[in-house]
C-alpha cells in the first residue's frame, strides 16, 4: 500500500506542474483530483490512491504549507460528507465517474432531500412519491423540508417512496435529482431568527433517469443509512481551549460589564460555566479515546450536552444584558452562506441555538438511542413495523 | 449547516483522561475483593451495629492490595503510584458505598503527611505505617471542611469522619499539627445520615500528642490534604452514581407494569439516558481532577473545585433517580438505594459544597461577583 513518502512525492509534483500562484483555483482542485491526492483513500481514478485514510494529513499539510488552495469544504459539506460516501458506496462506475470529481472541486454543490414535513424524526414515513413510467424513468411528487444549499446546489440525494404497499421501511428508493429540473421548486424557508439557512423543496413530476439510482429498487432505507452514518463523522477533530465555545461570550460580557451583575446571574453564570468545563473536558476525553482507538458511545452524549448548554448560556446571556437585551441586531431576511453558532449578537445565538436540539436529531431521540443502545433499556412496542405503509396513520 | 466557529488550539499538553491497564487491573482487584466480603447485603447488616466496618476486610485492601500507599513514594513506606490509582480505588468505594477510612486516612491524612515528611521525621515515621495500612490516621476537622477554609484550632471538633476507627488523630492547633494517639483522646460518636461514614466529637487534652509541624506549614499541609480529598472524592461520587444508574437500569429492565418493562416506557428511559450523559461529563471531571494532582498541574485547585462543583451533584441526582425510578422497593430499608442516596447526600457537604467549590472557581477564572 502507497506511504507517505510517496504522498509527498506525488504532492511535490502536482505543485510542479501546477503552481498554486500562477494557477487557476478550479484547475488546481481538478488537478489534484485526477493526482489522486483529494481523498487518498478513495480508489485509484475517483480522485484517490487507495491509501489509509490517515495520510490525507500528509497531504493536506503539504499543500497547506505551499499555499494551495482547498475546496472549501465547510461550503460544500453535504456532498463530501454525506453524498460522496453513498455515491461511492452504491454508486455504479458511470454514476460515480460523472459525479465525483465537480462535487469535490465544489463545481457542483449538493443538498440532502430526505426530510418532509410529515416525516421528521419517524424519516421513513416519507411520502414524497417516485414512480416509474413507460420509458424506465421515475416521475418524483411531494414536499422536502429543512433542505440547506437547496438553493445553490446542482445535484441532490433524495429517498422517495416507490412501494406504498410494504412497510415503510422497505418501499423506499434511494435516487440522485437534477436540481435543474423544471418540476423542482425551491422556497427559502425562514427560521426564527430571522434569516433562511433552509429551503422547503417541492417536486412536481420532476423526471429521474434510472440510472440515477443508487441501491436496488426498495433498498433505499439501507442505502440511506450509508448517507446517515457519516453525518456525525467529524466529532472529536481538535483540542478546544477553557471557554472555547458559547461561555466565552458569556464571560466576557461579564467580565466587561460588572454594572449587569447580580448574585442570581453570578449563581447561574457559575452553574453553566462549571457545565461548559466539564463538557469540554468530556469533549477532550472523547477525543482521547478515538485516538488511543478506543472510542466509546460518548459521542452521542456531546450533541445533546452541548445543545442544552448553548440554549441555556445564550439565554443567560440575553438576561444578563438587561435593557440591551430586549433589542435585536436585525430581523432582515437573509440567506446566510455559513452558519456560526457563536456569532452575532447574544438574542441570535439564543433563538439560533434552540435549533440545536432538533436538528440531526431532536434531544429526545437522541434520548431514547442511548437508552436503547447504550444502556440496553427495552424498547417502546411499536405498530408500525410490519404494516403497509399506506395504512399508517398520517 | 456547519459551525464555522474555530478556536486555536490550547498549548499546555492535555490532562490524560483515560484508564491504564494498570489502573483497570487495580480496579478489578478491588472491586472482587469488595464483591466477596462487603456486598450490600453485608454492609446493611453492619450499620446499626456498633461498627460498621466490615471486619477484616482493610488489611486485604490497604496493606495486600496495597491501596493506604498509593499515594506515598516509594521511598517513604509506599507504593509510589499517584492520586490516579487512588481515584480507581474511591470509585470502587463509592460504588459498593463500603464503610471503609480510605479517604480520610489514605487520602486526606496521607497527603497532609506527606507535605510535612521532608521537614519532620514525626510525620515521616507516622506517614510509613499509614502507606502500610498498619495504622489509621484521621484529620481532626469537620467532614464538612472545604480546602483553604479555616481550620478549628480549639476545643472539641464535632463532625469528624472515621475518628472511630482511627489510631492516631491530627490535631490543627494554634501551635502547629499535632499527633494525638486516639487512647488520649475522647471520640463520642455522633449519628450521621450516612451510616456508612461514621462522624464521632473528638476532644484532645492541650498539648496533648506529638508536635508534627509548626503553625505556618500546618495551614498549607492541611490544604494540601484537604485538596486532594475533595479532587479525589470526585472519583467516590463517579462510582457511586455509576452504580445507581446500573441498578436502575437492571431494576427496570425486569420489573413489569402494564405488561411491560417500566423500562421501555420513554418517561423513564429519559430520565435514565439523562444520567449517562450526567456520568459521561462527571467521569471527564474526575479523572481530570486525579490527573491533574498526579502531574502536580498549576490548574489543580480549579480542575478540582470544577470537579467537586459537578460530581457531588451528580451523585445526588443519581441517588435520588434511583430510589424513585425502584419505586416502593426504593424506599424501603432492605434495598441499598438508600446506602447510595446517604452517602451522595452527606458527600454534597463533604469537603466543600457545590457552592463553595463555585466561588473558588469564580476567583480563580476572574468572574467576580457584583460588588
Amino acid at each position: 500500500m502507497i506511504g507517505a513518502e510517496e504522498l509527498r512525492a506525488l504532492t511535490g509534483k502536482l505543485l510542479d506542474a501546477y503552481p498554486p500562484a500562477t494557477t487557476d483555483r478550479t484547475d488546481f482542485l481538478r488537478a489534484r483530483f485526477d493526482a489522486g491526492l483529494a481523498w487518498v483513500h478513495y480508489p485509484v481514478g475517483l480522485g484517490g490512491l487507495d491509501a489509509p485514510r490517515a495520510l490525507q494529513a500528509v497531504v493536506d499539510a503539504e499543500l497547506a504549507a505551499a499555499g494551495a488552495p482547498d475546496n472549501d469544504p465547510r461550503k460544500i459539506g453535504i456532498g463530501l460528507g454525506m453524498a460522496a460516501p453513498t455515491v461511492l458506496a452504491h454508486g455504479s462506475d458511470e454514476v460515480k465517474r460523472r459525479f465525483l470529481r465537480p462535487l469535490w472541486v465544489g463545481e457542483e454543490v449538493w443538498c440532502q432531500l430526505f426530510s418532509e414535513p410529515g416525516a421528521g424524526s419517524d424519516l421513513a414515513a416519507l411520502a414524497t412519491r417516485a414512480v416509474r413510467d413507460d420509458a424506465g424513468d421515475w416521475i418524483v411528487d411531494g414536499q422536502k423540508v429543512w433542505t440547506s444549499s437547496a438553493h445553490t446546489a446542482r445535484w441532490a440525494i433524495l429517498i422517495a417512496r416507490t412501494d406504498p404497499d410494504a412497510p415503510k421501511h422497505r418501499g423506499i428508493t434511494y435516487f440522485v435529482c437534477d436540481m435543474t429540473d423544471p418540476g423542482v421548486e425551491v422556497r427559502p424557508l425562514r427560521q426564527i431568527t430571522g434569516e433562511a439557512e433552509f429551503n422547503e423543496v417541492f417536486l412536481t413530476g420532476v423526471r429521474i433517469p434510472d440510472a440515477h439510482r443508487l441501491g436496488d429498487v426498495g433498498d433505499g432505507w439501507r442505502v440511506a443509512q450509508t448517507t446517515l452514518m457519516n453525518e456525525r463523522v467529524s466529532i472529536g477533530g481538535s483540542r478546544i481551549p477553557r471557554e472555547g465555545g458559547m461561555i466565552g461570550k458569556a464571560a466576557a460580557t461579564w467580565r466587561e460589564r460588572p454594572e449587569l451583575r447580580t448574585h442570581d446571574l453570578h449563581r447561574r453564570l457559575l452553574d453553566h460555566w462549571v457545565d461548559a468545563e466539564v463538557a469540554r473536558l468530556a469533549g477532550e476525553r472523547l477525543r482521547q479515546q478515538l485516538v488511543a482507538g478506543r472510542p466509546g458511545p460518548e459521542g452521542s452524549a456531546m450533541k445533546l450536552a452541548f445543545a442544552r448548554l448553548n440554549q441555556a448560556i445564550s439565554g443567560l446571556e440575553v438576561e444578563l444584558l438587561g435593557e440591551e437585551g430586549l433589542l435585536y441586531g436585525e430581523w432582515e431576511m437573509r440567506r446566510p452562506e455559513l452558519v456560526d453558532f457563536t456569532g452575532r449578537d447574544a438574542g441570535y445565538r439564543y433563538l439560533r441555538s434552540k435549533g440545536n436540539s432538533i436538528e440531526g436529531g431532536t434531544s429526545e431521540v437522541l434520548l431514547n438511542i442511548v437508552a436503547e443502545r447504550v444502556l440496553g433499556l427495552p424498547p417502546e412496542p411499536r405498530n408500525d413495523k410490519d404494516v403497509a405503509w399506506k395504512d399508517l396513520a398520517r | 449547516m456547519t459551525d464555522v466557529t474555530e478556536s486555536a488550539e490550547p498549548t499546555e499538553p492535555p490532562l490524560d483522561l483515560l484508564y491504564s491497564e494498570t489502573e483497570e487491573d487495580l480496579r478489578a482487584a478491588v472491586r472482587g475483593l469488595l464483591a466477596d466480603r462487603a456486598g450490600h447485603q453485608v454492609v446493611l447488616g453492619l450499620i446499626e451495629s456498633d461498627s460498621p466496618y466490615v471486619p477484616g476486610l482493610w488489611k486485604p485492601l490497604a496493606a495486600d492490595i496495597g491501596a493506604a500507599g498509593l499515594l506515598v513514594p516509594e521511598k517513604l513506606g509506599g507504593q509510589g503510584a499517584s492520586h490516579r490509582e487512588a481515584a480507581v480505588v474511591l470509585e470502587e468505594l463509592g460504588r459498593a458505598v463500603t464503610p471503609l477510612p480510605y479517604l480520610s486516612s489514605s487520602v486526606v491524612a496521607t497527603e497532609t503527611l506527606l507535605a510535612l515528611a521532608g521537614e519532620s521525621e514525626a510525620a515521616a515515621g507516622l506517614l510509613a505505617e499509614l502507606a502500610g495500612g498498619r495504622t489509621v490516621a484521621v484529620l481532626a476537622v469537620p467532614l464538612s471542611t472545604a480546602p483553604g477554609a479555616e481550620l478549628p484550632l480549639t476545643g472539641p471538633v464535632a463532625g469528624v469522619a472515621d475518628a472511630a476507627i482511627a489510631d492516631v488523630l491530627l490535631v490543627p492547633r494554634a501551635d502547629g499539627l499535632y499527633a494525638v494517639p486516639a487512647a488520649e483522646a475522647t471520640v463520642e460518636p455522633q449519628t450521621p445520615l450516612d451510616l456508612t461514614r461514621p462522624l464521632a466529637r473528638v476532644a484532645t487534652g492541650e498539648g496533648s500528642g506529638t508536635r508534627l509541624a509548626g503553625p505556618e506549614a500546618t495551614g498549607p499541609a492541611v490544604r494540601r490534604g484537604l485538596l486532594a480529598g475533595a479532587g479525589l472524592l470526585a472519583s467516590e461520587q463517579l462510582g457511586l452514581a455509576e452504580w445507581c444508574l446500573e441498578e436502575t437500569v437492571r431494576y427496570t429492565r425486569e420489573r413489569h407494569q402494564f405488561n411491560r418493562p417500566v423500562g421501555s416506557f420513554q418517561a423513564l428511559k429519559h430520565r435514565m439516558a439523562q444520567l449517562w450523559l450526567d456520568l459521561v461529563g462527571a467521569r471527564a471531571a474526575a479523572r481530570a481532577a486525579a490527573d491533574s494532582l498526579a502531574t502536580g498541574s498549576a490548574d489543580a485547585p480549579l480542575i478540582v473545585a470544577v470537579a467537586q462543583a459537578y460530581c457531588s451533584k451528580v451523585a445526588v441526582r443519581a441517588a435520588e433517580e434511583c430510589v424513585q425510578l425502584h419505586g416502593g422497593i426504593g424506599m424501603t430499608w432492605e434495598h441499598p438505594a438508600h446506602l447510595a442516596l446517604k452517602r451522595a447526600k452527606s458527600d454534597q457537604i463533604a469537603l466543600g459544597s457545590a457552592g463553595r467549590h463555585q466561588d473558588v472557581i469564580a476567583a480563580l477564572v476572574g468572574l467576580e461577583p457584583p460588588v
